[in-house]
């Protein structure tokens, strides 16, 4: 398939997510609009023709109980291979396990906790055109959204976190510096000879790494064995790979590697150079950089690109990394970004499956969904709210910007307001909860 | 060389008349032009010499496609004017020749026998002549291929990961797959749709070969012939551009011949015929009704595809690739040509990277590359081209039931028709095309296919190698000697061969300085200006505009080409054909370095009839100057028409010299290279 491999991280039970996430479900299998996070991943790319895929995922338990979902889901539909790795080796340790599976020219690397519909084909296009050593896909960061009240007691630390620090060509397509995690709140450092080379650096701090990478493979499996250190793609092999792009190291050897295969013969190596003046004319900033350097082919071959592909506006995107993303995203995924959910939206915009039974004088608002087998009793109100399978929901009770998950029971006269309510949570009588999260812990094998 | 100037009689710039002149102030002189040469392009041609001072313009307008259907009475009406110049520059030619200093070459030319009409038939058709045959090879052969490929793709997935899985063992925490879930079999849906997808991309490209040229081109042809006869006739000798026309002109004529035994079904094309010659303008008619229509038919030139055919462009839309919106406002003189919205083909085709099953990942690239403009210029882009066909044919194996010779014709075909889509081919690759699908077609049957492909390869390198490295060596070898101390040279925009040229005189230790002539929108002069002071050249940055004061101090101009055409025409960047003639109106020597593999046996005497259209909002808008962007968001005003021309035509007086690998010729010798070297190029 164009020479891509393509490999999901799907986590495990990120520590990020903790009253949500639990053994039982594992990080992607959370639900959003009552499909498991991963779905949407799975569905992006296999709308992409991308149908064999290794997924990645931390912990046996919960491996398990993946792979269990993605073969009842998708059988016949994708081909699958889920492969478990221990916890807390983080992303760059996931790879490393998988690391000889790889046999592609390129690996597509995405995160399984991606809500998105950036199409990948563009990364891996923009990828392969620059013949890029890494392509990351970068999109707007989100401002969280207009909400009703509630939920707005997290908003205020996401506003003034930054995602990222991107620095980017004039052209912006070429990725020459990006702080991620810790550095962002340090002083960003520009290398100086870097900044000589493109003359120009744009500084961005509202663009947001999706975790969705192209990475050559050979550079990616250098890097991964030599540095044993690095725990993290985002944090550390992505910045050292942008860092040293004009002193490559490692992946001297690699590109060299690639150069002799593709071009076999003794002969070619000729013309090779040769097109080196003349093909390499697109960032004309990049291309006077390598006009400058001296042409002796080893220093050619010491520098790399580091590409991204931007996200127009109009595309969504966004990760389930925190708390407030769950709900952020879930809002999202029926309101605004409604055609990421599958299904189709009624005339008053919102989803009500034929099974569910609804109270007399209930209203259930736009952009809020009802899953199949839910009961209503009577005059409730429902706004802005996802609420799943089997719940049983009492009289006069508002929920409002909220998760009910699966086999939830609520009684008579609750209200609920921006809140997570994780399955077979049962809430007596009157109960008023506000942005919390409830999880059940009276799970069998937990008591 | 000097002496051919010496003779040339009239070269006036002042008389020429380009571009979209309003209908009011030429119609007085349109008038009186067009009286006299109606009249002699259907009578003998004694009077038109007189009149080739007038009609030397390298950029002409054409005669209107269709007068009385065009929605723009007025402009028809003024083009119409200069409707027989088409053949003016033959007859200059036959008039001139006699007296011309290059009589051993001529008498090459004489003596030379013609080829006879078969062996031109397989031999002059173009490379995308023999597209249509594999692409309806390809429609039977290769929608099976792929339909029995994904099934047996994903259990071999299955197994080779499996395997490593359970070997790989080392410091690292290994892991090993389970397989979630296998595509057993895809449903029978998605594999008619894999076939289907095929099958629409190679319709694609059997779409052109079924299209005829508009009238007002077949009518140009003509006359160009006719007149070519007559002066023929008139001068009681073979004369060289007669000959050039004669056998493009047959070539064409052999098509129709052949494509009615390829194309499945010929009540199409004659379906069509008649939808075409319907809006014959009266006056049309009585020039064409003394050739038989049979001979008309056989006069349709070459396959391009018309762009102002809405039939057609609906029906080759439908088919491609590429997703290509056309521009709302075209320029009116090249809707032939393919205008499309620009912007916009770039993220579609890159969102569709994994859609394209059956397009090999290196030459997917190249597209990419050609598209965004990465590579650019005919060489990077013939290299580009033919390293990823090396490539893909590396990757390539025989289907079961499948000849390699038939298959990989149709795989490349596709590939091109790809290419195609991404940006229009230019003449070099074509005959690049046309010598890889030759090199095919040629395989012995002998050979395994691990040898046809090993072959195939080294022929590929071969070709790079001794068509266009070492031909830019020899050029570089032959071009030095012009160059004296004390010389000014004058270079246009970045030619690559020009560029070795001069790196390499100054190399020699040859005291000379370079005046570097540019132009918006590309500035590509800019970056060879950075390589060439690097390297310690003493050069002069101008643009275009300055021209006529900057020539007065040059002594050698030496430009690049993207072809030179068999009537001695050099196509090449917009402005070249302006640099070409201010230089020769003050009696500067003009060397054109082109490599001889771009030489092509079409004759084409105006920038019109096939040229390429840039991206429109390039000229538009000036980047970082805010403050001059006035034209910003006017590319949907109906009243603006932006052109932003990639070629031109500079016609072959202007051109004292050609330097190719064969030496240093005349532009009146291309033909001769084309015609006697041809087996060689192809090594046929």
């Amino acid at each position: 398939m164009m020479d891509f491999q393509v490999v999901v991280l799907a986590g495990g039970t990120a520590k990020k997510l903790a009253p949500l996430v639990s053994k039982e479900v594992p990080k992607a299998l959370l639900p959003v609009a009552n499909r498991p996070v991963l779905s949407y991943v799975l569905e992006l790319l296999e709308s992409s023709n991308l149908k064999d895929l290794i997924v990645v995922v931390e912990g046996e338990d919960a491996a398990l109980r993946v792979g269990g979902w993605i073969s009842g889901a998708y059988v016949d539909r994708l081909h699958v291979e889920v492969a478990a790795v221990p916890e807390d080796v983080g992303t760059a340790g996931a790879l490393r396990a998988v690391a000889h599976h790889l046999t592609a020219n390129d690996v597509l690397i995405v995160s399984g906790d991606l809500v998105s519909d950036v199409p990948p084909g563009a990364v891996a296009a923009t990828h392969r055109r620059h013949g890029a050593v890494v392509t990351t896909l970068l999109c707007y960061a989100p401002v969280s959204g207009p909400s009703d009240t509630g939920s707005s007691a997290g908003k205020d630390k996401v506003k003034k976190s930054r995602y990222n620090i991107v620095g980017l060509d004039p052209t912006r397509q070429l990725l020459l510096h990006i702080a991620a995690g810790a550095e962002v709140e340090k002083d960003i450092r520009v290398q100086k000879n870097i900044l000589r080379a493109v003359g120009q650096l744009e500084i961005r701090a509202d663009l947001m790494d999706a975790h969705m990478y192209a990475f050559k493979r050979t550079v990616l499996q250098d890097v991964l064995d030599q540095k044993d250190t690095f725990h993290s793609i985002r944090q550390d092999v992505l910045p050292y790979l942008v860092r040293t792009q004009l002193r490559s190291e490692i992946s001297a050897n690699g590109l060299h590697k690639v150069e002799d295969n593709a071009n076999g013969r003794v002969s070619s190596q000729n013309y090779v150079t040769w097109m080196s003046q003349h093909r390499e004319i697109a960032p004309s900033a990049y291309q006077e950089l390598l006009a400058l350097s001296p042409r002796s082919p080893e220093n050619a071959l010491r520098t790399h690109k580091c590409c991204a592909y931007i996200a127009s506006k109009s595309k969504y995107c966004a990760r389930l990394n925190s708390i407030q993303a769950f709900s952020d995203i879930n809002r999202d995924v029926v309101g605004e970004a409604s055609h990421l959910s599958g299904y189709s939206f009624s005339s008053q915009n919102n989803i009500i499956h034929p099974s569910a039974e609804l109270g007399s004088k209930t209203t259930v608002g736009p952009q809020c969904m009802l899953a199949e087998g839910s009961q209503m009793g009577d005059k409730c109100s429902v706004k802005r709210s996802i609420i799943g399978r089997h719940c049983r929901i009492g009289s006069n009770v508002k929920i409002v910007n909220s998760v009910v998950m699966n086999h939830v029971t609520i009684e008579d006269g609750c209200l609920v307001q921006g809140s997570v309510i994780c399955s077979n949570v049962h809430l007596q009588e009157r109960v008023v909860l506000k942005d919390c999260q409830m999880v059940c812990a009276l799970w069998p094998d937990s008591v | 060389m000097d002496v051919r100037r010496g003779q040339r009689t009239v070269i006036d710039p002042k008389v020429r008349q380009v571009g979209f002149v309003p209908a009011g102030a030429t119609r007085p002189p349109a008038r009186s032009h067009s009286v006299p040469t109606d009249a002699c392009s259907s009578s003998p041609p004694a009077p038109e010499l007189p009149l080739s001072g007038s009609s030397l313009s390298p950029v002409m307008i054409p005669p209107p496609r269709h007068s009385s259907a065009d929605g723009l009475p007025s402009l028809s009406r003024s083009a119409a004017s200069p409707v027989p110049i088409p053949a003016s520059p033959l007859r200059r030619d036959t008039v001139q020749i006699p007296i011309g200093s290059y009589n051993p070459s001529e008498s090459v030319l004489g003596s030379s026998p013609m080829i006879s009409p078969s062996s031109r038939l397989d031999a002059v058709s173009e490379f995308s002549d023999e597209v249509p045959t594999s692409a309806w090879l390809g429609r039977s052969g290769s929608g099976k291929f792929a339909s029995s490929f994904p099934s047996s793709s994903g259990e071999m997935m299955t197994m080779k990961i499996t395997g490593g899985g359970s070997g790989g063992g080392g410091n690292t925490p290994k892991s090993s797959l389970t397989t979630a879930s296998v595509v057993k079999a895809l449903p029978g849906v998605s594999e008619k749709d894999r076939g289907a997808l095929i099958e629409v991309q190679n319709e694609g490209i059997s779409k052109p070969q079924k299209q005829k040229t508009s009238k007002a081109e077949r009518r140009a042809i003509q006359e160009a012939q006719r007149a070519a006869k007559a002066a023929a006739k008139e001068a009681g000798d073979q004369f060289v551009l007669c000959e050039a026309v004669k056998p493009s002109a047959s070539s064409g004529g052999a098509l129709p011949a052949s494509k009615q035994g390829k194309v499945v079904k010929p009540s199409s094309q004659k379906k069509d015929g008649p939808q075409v010659t319907a809006p014959v303008v009266p006056s049309e008619k009585k020039v064409g009704d003394r050739i038989p229509d049979k001979d008309r038919k056989k006069d349709v030139p070459h396959p391009r595809m018309q762009f102002d055919d809405k039939h057609r462009v609906e029906k080759a839309k439908r088919r491609a690739v590429v997703n290509q919106s056309e521009a709302r406002n075209r320029v009116e003189l090249f809707r032939h040509l393919p205008q499309y919205i620009h912007g916009t083909q770039l993220p579609d085709l890159e969102s569709k990277f994994f859609q394209l099953d059956p397009m090999h990942p290196s030459v997917y690239k190249v597209g990419l590359q050609y598209l965004s403009g990465v590579i650019s210029g005919g060489n990077a882009r013939c290299i580009a081209m033919l390293l990823a066909f090396q490539e893909a044919i590396k990757d390539y194996s025989t289907p079961p039931e499948k000849a390699l010779v038939r298959d990989l014709t149709a795989k490349i075909s596709s590939y091109v028709s790809f290419l195609i889509e991404c940006r229009p081919l230019s003449i070099s690759m074509g005959n690049a095309i046309k010598f890889l699908k030759n090199r095919i077609a040629k395989l012995p049957h002998t050979l395994s296919e691990s040898e046809a492909k090993s072959s195939l390869q080294s022929d590929i390198d071969r070709f790079i190698n001794e068509k266009i490295v070492i031909a830019d060596k020899v050029i570089v070898g032959h071009a030095v000697t012009k160059i004296r101390d004390g010389d000014i040279l004058l270079t246009y925009g970045s030619s690559s061969v020009v560029e070795m040229i001069l790196l390499y005189a100054h190399e020699l230790g040859k005291q000379f300085r370079v005046v570097l002539v540019d132009s918006r929108p590309k500035l590509e002069g800019q970056a060879l200006l950075h390589r060439l002071v690097a390297k310690g050249l003493n050069c002069t940055y101008t643009h275009i505009n300055a021209i006529s004061y900057v020539m007065q101090e040059v002594t050698r101009v030496f430009l690049g080409a993207s072809s030179v055409l068999s009537n001695g025409t050099v196509y090449s960047r917009v402005g070249t054909a302006c640099v070409a003639m201010v230089a020769n109106a003050f009696q500067i020597p003009v060397l054109i370095c082109c490599e001889a593999y771009k030489f092509h046996e079409r004759v084409q005497l105006d920038s019109i009839c096939s040229n390429e259209l840039g991206d429109p909002d390039v000229i538009s808008k000036v980047a970082g100057r805010n403050d001059l962007n006035h034209l910003e968001s006017w590319a949907d005003n109906e009243n603006l028409q932006l052109l932003n021309l990639i070629y031109d035509a500079t016609p072959s007086d202007y051109v004292s010299m050609i330097i190719t690998d064969y030496g240093m010729i005349p532009p009146t010798s291309v033909p001769v290279i084309v015609r006697e070297y041809r087996r060689e190029h192809l090594w046929i």
